[in-house]
């Protein structure tokens, strides 16, 4: 454990960037899924299909791709994020970091569209029909009826999904941004000999993350559960 | 649900709205598509230098067989181990004794909430300090195989449990009435049944297995991935390259979900796909899809 106390500041804003990260692009993603998911049941045949196709595309692809195209292919046709220059404290966001929030974004909103839908999916069809049998019109099925009882039952799938791109995080590590699995990376180039106990402790804290985030899920699960 | 519940078969005025609605939302899609094909035909992306690596014989022939190959093979590897690991961790994890339930509790526990990629990298270093298997390329693709089988391991570990779980409890209690063993009980009657509720859900973790070869790359290890950093990395064509990548992932894993689905269809009827969430619990069963 010495090297990872040793290194305990480096560790901290690895995991900074980690955090950063997860959060940034769950934002974006919720906002992105919540959008694509409106698009996907909807009325109009069009987007419908045209946010199945993006599902359907992003889904299969690795997210290695997803981001190598960001941070590689993309600055080839004037995608280079360059004026993406912020700093908070010890965190320097730059375009690196930018492609690679923007690449875990296009990812995660594929995931996010897919729990949003079986969330509506999950809502009883009596539910819908009661409310269409006493005359409200499709906002209203939607807004009163409908969205209130998806949003609690897609508590659960948009849980396993910001968990999966916790970890998806560590893949920025891979191109470029100085997050847990590159600093892991370089502590164990660096003492090679305690490289297990630098594993372990990586781990745990990864561990502890989910498990804090898990927690929070069941809460919320458990709290806004339909009667 | 299905979308028709939500709303209404329209009128001649909602026809009227959904009709301008289609026409703007095709326009700003086509738009968006036709924005991204200028872009690329300004920056040159379409000119046949750029395309002509991969459709040389030599790359193609990289490209299939370093690459797609043996990311195929990293991917089946691993699932088969994962397989044999999630049936001993998800037996254990429903074991009547407190002293091998926990132990698998916590095993499946870690490796599922650990990121598979620092899996990967330990691996490795665990295998080059080892050295034996280090020699070259041999030790970064058991790497990925490890790191893949404890992972999807750990999943199906979840997903074998719930299986076993989803069968009816007089199918158990019907076993134990005729005398049989608590192993025959779990091998002649449980997981021959459970096999077929779960057998889509495996096939998805295929999928899942499959993508994450692409992590390979980190270490090297031959893939799709890493055939393509070289070519990209010769040629200067990462659009290209980055194209053609995701086209052979996509189709591969596309291939795989019909085959999940007809499986499903198959097997388990129209229940719904057993579904084991990250944060485990119950998930809600009353769905009409």
């Amino acid at each position: 454990m010495d090297v990872v106390l040793d290194n305990a500041s480096a560790v901290a804003l690895a995991f900074g960037y980690t955090l950063s990260l997860f959060v940034v692009a769950g934002v974006l993603s919720g906002i992105f899924g919540t959008l694509l998911a409106a698009m996907r049941v909807g009325p109009v045949a069009v987007l419908s299909r045209a946010a199945a196709i993006y599902v359907t595309l992003v889904r299969n692809t690795p997210l290695l791709i997803v981001i190598i195209f960001f941070r590689f292919a993309g600055p080839k046709i004037g995608l280079t994020w360059s004026f993406v220059d912020i700093s908070i404290g010890d965190l320097n966001l730059n375009n690196l970091y930018a492609a690679c929030v923007v690449g875990l974004t296009v990812y995660t909103t594929a995931f996010v569209c897919e729990a949003l839908r079986s969330g509506v999916n999950a809502v009883d069809l009596g539910q819908a029909e009661a409310a269409r049998a006493i005359g409200l019109p499709f906002s209203g099925v939607m807004r009163e009826v409908v969205l209130p009882q998806a949003m609690r039952a897609s508590v659960p799938p948009l849980a396993s999904v910001q968990i999966a791109m916790l970890k998806n995080t560590t893949v920025c590590g891979v191109l470029g941004v100085l997050e847990a699995f590159a600093r892991m990376k370089g502590l164990t180039n660096d003492y090679a000999s305690s490289r297990t106990e630098i594993f372990v402790a990586f781990a745990l804290i990864f561990v502890v993350l989910v498990e804090v985030l898990s927690f929070a899920s069941a809460r919320l699960e458990r709290r806004w559960r339909v009667a | 649900m299905a979308a028709a519940v939500l709303f209404d078969a329209p009128g001649p005025k909602t026809v009227r709205r959904h009709r301008i609605y289609t026409l703007v939302a095709s326009l700003s899609l086509l738009a968006v598509l036709a924005f991204i094909a200028l872009r690329l035909q300004q920056t040159g992306q379409f000119a046949y230098v750029k395309w002509e690596p991969l459709l040389t014989p030599k790359y193609i022939e990289a490209l299939l067989v370093d690459g797609l190959l043996k990311t195929l093979q990293m991917a089946f590897t691993s699932i088969i181990f994962a397989v044999v690991f999630g049936v001993v961790f998800g037996v254990g994890k429903l074991s009547e004794h407190a002293w091998v339930r926990w132990p698998c509790w916590a095993v499946v526990e870690f490796f599922r909430a650990v990121p598979v990629l620092l899996m990967m990298i330990f691996f490795f270093y665990e295998v080059k300090v080892a050295g034996g298997v280090s020699n070259g390329t041999t030790g970064a693709y058991w790497s990925v195989v490890a790191a893949l089988t404890v992972y999807n391991g750990a999943v199906l570990a979840e997903v074998f449990r719930a299986g076993v779980l989803a069968v009816p409890r007089g199918q158990a209690e019907a076993a134990y009435a005729i005398g049989m063993r608590k192993t025959q009980v779990m091998s002649l009657i449980l997981l021959p049944q459970a096999v077929k509720i779960m057998l889509p859900a495996i096939i998805s973790q295929c999928v899942v297995a499959l993508k994450d070869t692409s992590l390979g790359y980190a270490i090297g290890a031959i893939g799709l991935s890493t055939v393509g950093r070289s070519i990209y990395n010769g040629f200067q064509n990462q659009i290209q390259t980055v194209f053609v990548m995701a086209l052979l992932y996509i189709v591969v894993n596309y291939l795989l979900t019909l085959v999940a689905t007809w499986v499903q269809h198959k097997l388990v009827g129209q229940r719904k796909p057993l579904e084991v969430g990250m944060v485990g619990g119950p998930t809600p069963d009353r769905t009409l899809v």
